[in-house]
C-alpha cells in the first residue's frame, strides 16, 4: 500500500478507460460485428447483421416464449452428489458455482403459461448450468414437467440446449434417458403435443432421449445437434467432417427435424403448432370474409387464351 | 493360448512355469508332479488374491477381455433353434446388433445383442459390437415383433457404445437410440437384460430398458468410457484408472444405486477362464427371473417397468 498503487496507477489507468462501459457493445461470435447492447436484447440475442443466434439463458427463454403473466414452477429436488463424484474439484463445488452463476437449482426451468393466448407448459434447458448436461436434477424436471402438462391438459414444450449426460453422476445420468422418454410417454398417451425445439448445442444423452421424440421437432437456425461430439466422429472415422456436418439446416436436409424457425418467429410458429394440433374447427371465417375484396373482374385478353 | 491381462502378469508367470514343467516331465524328465502341483495352488491363491480385490480399472479390462464369451456364445449355448432375424426395413442390416427369435428352456423368445466379434474379421463384420442407426431400428423392430407375438425379450448387451459416424448422424444415431428405448419401455412382455461385458452408455440402454437387467459380476455399465471421461474431466486420458473410480462403473455399485437388478458372480478368473460354466449360470438366473415376470400381463408389466425407471435418481444414495 503506497501511493502509486493508491492513487497514480487509477489515475493512469483512468487515462486509458474507455468513455463507454463495457458491457454497452457485444462482439457477435460469428461475424465479430459490434452490436449495441439494446439492440441485441431487442433483437433477442440475434446478431442483426448475420443473423447468428446466440445463446440465451433458460428463464430468457421462458420470457420470449410464453406471454407476461406466466408461472415459474418450483422443481422437486434431486439428491446432490449421489456418487461423490471428484475429478480435478469436487462435483458439490461445480454445483454450487453454477448455481450461484445461474440462480437456478438445476439446468431446467419449468414454467406454464399461455402462447398468444393457447395454455402451455414450457421447460427450458440452461446450457450455462453445467453444459446444460442430464443429471437425475434434470430428469426429475422434465418428468415433472410432463406430469404438469397432463395435469393441465396442455401441450409439453422443451427448449433444450445440453451437452448430453452428467457425467458427474454416473450410471445415474445415463438412467435419465429412459426415465425422460417414459416423461414423452405421459404426454403423448394423454393427447398432448410435445413439443421439441433444439437449441446450440443439443447432443448426446439428451439428443438420445427425450429430445427426439418430439410430434414435432424444431431447431434454431444453426444449432449443433447430434449423438457424437464432432472430435470423437472425426478421430473415430478419420475424415473431415462436411461443411455444415450436425448443424439444423443439416439435420432438416437429412429427415430428422420439421422446421428450422428463427428465434424471432418461434412464439407465432409455436402457437400455430399449437392451433393446428389443439383446436380442430376454428369458427368458419364469417365476418372477415365480407371484408375480403372480390376478386377483380378480369381484364380484357390482350392475348389470344392458352388452349388448355 | 490364454490371453492375459497386464495386472495378471504374476499369474501368467506362474501358468507358464507350471506348462514348462509339465512339458518336462511329458518328455520323461524327472517326476516334477510334486512341484507342479505347488506351484499350482500358488497359480490359484494369488488369481483368488488379485481378483478378490479387482479395481474398477481392472474390472473394464476384465469386461472388454478378448477371450470373454460374447452375445453369440450366449445365444448358441442357451437359446435352441435360434431363427436369426436381420434388417430395419428401410435401409441396411446392422451386424453389431443381432436378434431373432428362438426357444429358451422350451419357451419361445425375442433375443437381442451387440456383439464385438472375436477375430479380426468378425470384428470388422459386426463393427465391434458399435451400433449404427440401422441396429437399433432393428431392435426396434424385433421388440415390437415379440410384443405382437408374446415372445419375452432377453437381451445381452456388451459394446463400447453407438457408433460414431458421419453416416450414423446423418441417418438419425439419436433418434434410433431413443426410438430402441422406448420400444423396450413399451414392450408388453417381460423384458430381462444382462450386460455381459462392457455396458457403454446409450447404446447399451437402448437394448436394456428392461424389468430386471442383471450384470455379470466384472461386467461394467457407465454413462462414458473411462478413458473419455479421463480426457474430458480431467484432460488427460492416462486418467482413465481414476475415472473409472469415480464414475461407480462396476456390478456392485449399479446394484447399491438400485439401477441393476441383480449380479451374478462369475468363475475364479472372470467370465473366460470357464465361459461354459458362466453361460449355464446365467441360464439359471434368466429363468429364476423370468418366471414371475411371464405371469403378469403386459400393462402391469410396463407399469412396473416404468415405476422403476422413474425412481433411478430419486434415492440411493451410496
Amino acid at each position: 500500500m503506497n501511493w502509486i498503487s493508491d492513487w497514480a496507477l487509477p489515475k493512469i489507468s483512468g487515462l486509458f478507460k474507455r468513455e463507454v462501459p463495457e458491457n454497452l457493445w457485444h462482439k457477435c461470435p460469428a461475424c465479430e460485428q459490434m452490436i449495441f447492447r439494446r439492440d441485441l436484447e431487442a433483437a433477442l440475442h440475434v446478431c442483426p447483421h448475420c443473423g447468428h443466434h446466440m445463446r440465451i439463458s433458460a428463464v430468457r427463454r421462458l420470457e420470449c416464449t410464453l406471454d407476461p403473466g406466466f408461472s415459474r414452477i418450483e422443481l422437486p429436488r434431486a439428491p446432490a452428489d449421489p456418487l461423490r463424484f471428484r475429478d480435478q474439484r469436487r462435483y458439490t463445488e461445480r454445483l454450487k458455482e453454477a448455481q450461484a452463476k445461474s440462480a437456478m437449482d438445476d439446468a431446467v426451468a419449468v414454467a406454464h403459461g399461455t402462447i398468444e393466448g393457447q395454455r402451455a407448459v414450457v421447460a427450458a434447458m440452461e446450457f450455462a448450468f453445467m453444459g446444460g448436461s442430464m443429471g437425475a436434477g434434470v430428469g426429475e424436471a422434465i418428468v415433472t414437467a410432463a406430469k404438469l402438462a397432463v395435469l393441465q391438459d396442455a401441450p409439453l414444450i422443451v427448449f433444450t440446449a445440453s451437452g448430453g449426460a452428467r457425467m458427474q453422476e454416473g450410471a445415474i445420468s445415463l438412467m435419465q434417458m429412459p426415465r425422460t422418454v417414459i416423461a414423452t410417454r405421459l404426454v403423448k398417451e394423454a393427447g398432448l403435443p410435445f413439443i421439441v425445439v433444439m437449441c446450440d448445442p443439443t447432443t448426446g444423452g439428451v439428443t438420445a432421449s427425450f429430445a427426439m421424440l418430439g410430434d414435432i421437432h424444431i431447431a434454431e437456425p444453426g444449432a449443433l445437434i447430434g449423438f457424437a461430439g464432432a472430435r470423437v466422429i472425426e478421430q473415430t472415422v478419420r475424415e473431415k467432417l462436411p461443411e455444415g456436418f450436425q448443424r439444423a439446416e443439416y439435420l432438416l436436409e437429412h429427415g430428422i427435424l420439421d422446421l428450422v424457425v428463427k428465434r424471432s418467429e418461434m412464439r407465432a410458429t409455436l402457437a400455430r403448432v399449437i392451433g393446428l394440433l389443439r383446436v380442430p374447427l376454428v369458427e368458419a371465417a364469417t365476418a372477415p370474409a365480407a371484408e375480403v375484396p372480390a376478386l377483380p373482374a378480369p381484364e380484357e385478353p390482350t392475348e389470344q387464351p392458352a388452349q388448355a | 493360448m490364454r490371453h492375459f491381462l497386464d495386472f495378471e502378469k504374476p499369474i501368467a508367470e506362474l501358468e507358464g512355469k507350471i506348462e514348462e514343467l509339465r512339458r518336462t516331465t511329458d518328455a520323461g524328465g524327472i517326476d516334477v508332479a510334486e512341484e507342479v502341483g505347488r506351484l499350482r495352488d500358488k497359480a490359484q491363491s494369488l488369481l483368488k488374491s488379485t481378483y478378490a480385490k479387482l479395481t474398477p480399472w481392472q474390472k473394464a479390462q476384465v469386461a472388454r477381455h478378448p477371450d470373454r464369451p460374447h452375445a453369440t456364445d450366449y445365444i448358441n449355448g442357451l437359446i435352441e433353434d435360434f431363427l436369426p432375424l436381420a434388417g430395419d426395413r428401410a435401409f441396411a442390416d446392422d451386424a453389431a446388433v443381432i436378434g431373432g427369435m428362438g426357444r429358451f428352456r422350451g419357451r419361445a423368445v425375442m433375443v437381442l445383442g451387440t456383439e464385438r466379434g472375436n477375430d479380426t474379421e468378425s470384428r470388422v463384420k459386426h463393427n465391434f459390437g458399435m451400433a449404427r442407426p440401422e441396429g437399433y431400428r432393428k431392435a426396434k423392430r424385433l421388440m415390437e415383433l415379440a410384443g405382437r407375438f408374446g415372445l419375452p425379450i432377453l437381451s445381452f448387451v456388451d459394446t463400447a457404445g453407438a457408433f460414431p459416424g458421419i453416416e450414423a448422424e446423418a441417418r438419425g444415431q439419436a433418434e434410433a437410440i431413443a426410438r430402441s428405448i422406448e420400444a423396450g419401455l413399451e414392450a408388453p412382455v417381460p423384458f430381462i437384460a444382462t450386460i455381459i461385458g462392457e455396458g457403454g452408455s446409450g447404446g447399451a440402454i437402448a437394448l436394456a430398458a428392461a424389468d430386471r437387467v442383471v450384470m455379470l459380476e466384472h461386467a461394467i455399465y457407465s454413462v462414458i468410457s473411462p478413458e473419455g471421461c479421463a480426457s474430458i474431466l480431467w484432460r488427460d486420458a492416462a486418467q482413465a484408472s481414476t475415472a473409472a473410480e469415480a464414475l461407480k462403473l462396476t456390478a456392485d455399485d449399479l446394484r447399491k444405486l438400485n439401477l441393476v437388478d441383480a449380479v451374478l458372480p462369475e468363475p475364479l478368473g472372470g467370465a473366460h477362464r470357464d465361459a461354459e460354466a458362466t453361460i449355464a449360470a446365467l441360464g439359471d438366473r434368466i429363468a429364476d427371473l423370468l418366471e414371475p415376470l411371464v405371469e403378469l400381463d403386459g400393462a402391469t408389466l410396463r407399469a412396473r417397468r416404468r415405476e422403476k425407471f422413474l425412481e433411478m435418481g430419486r434415492s440411493g444414495v451410496i
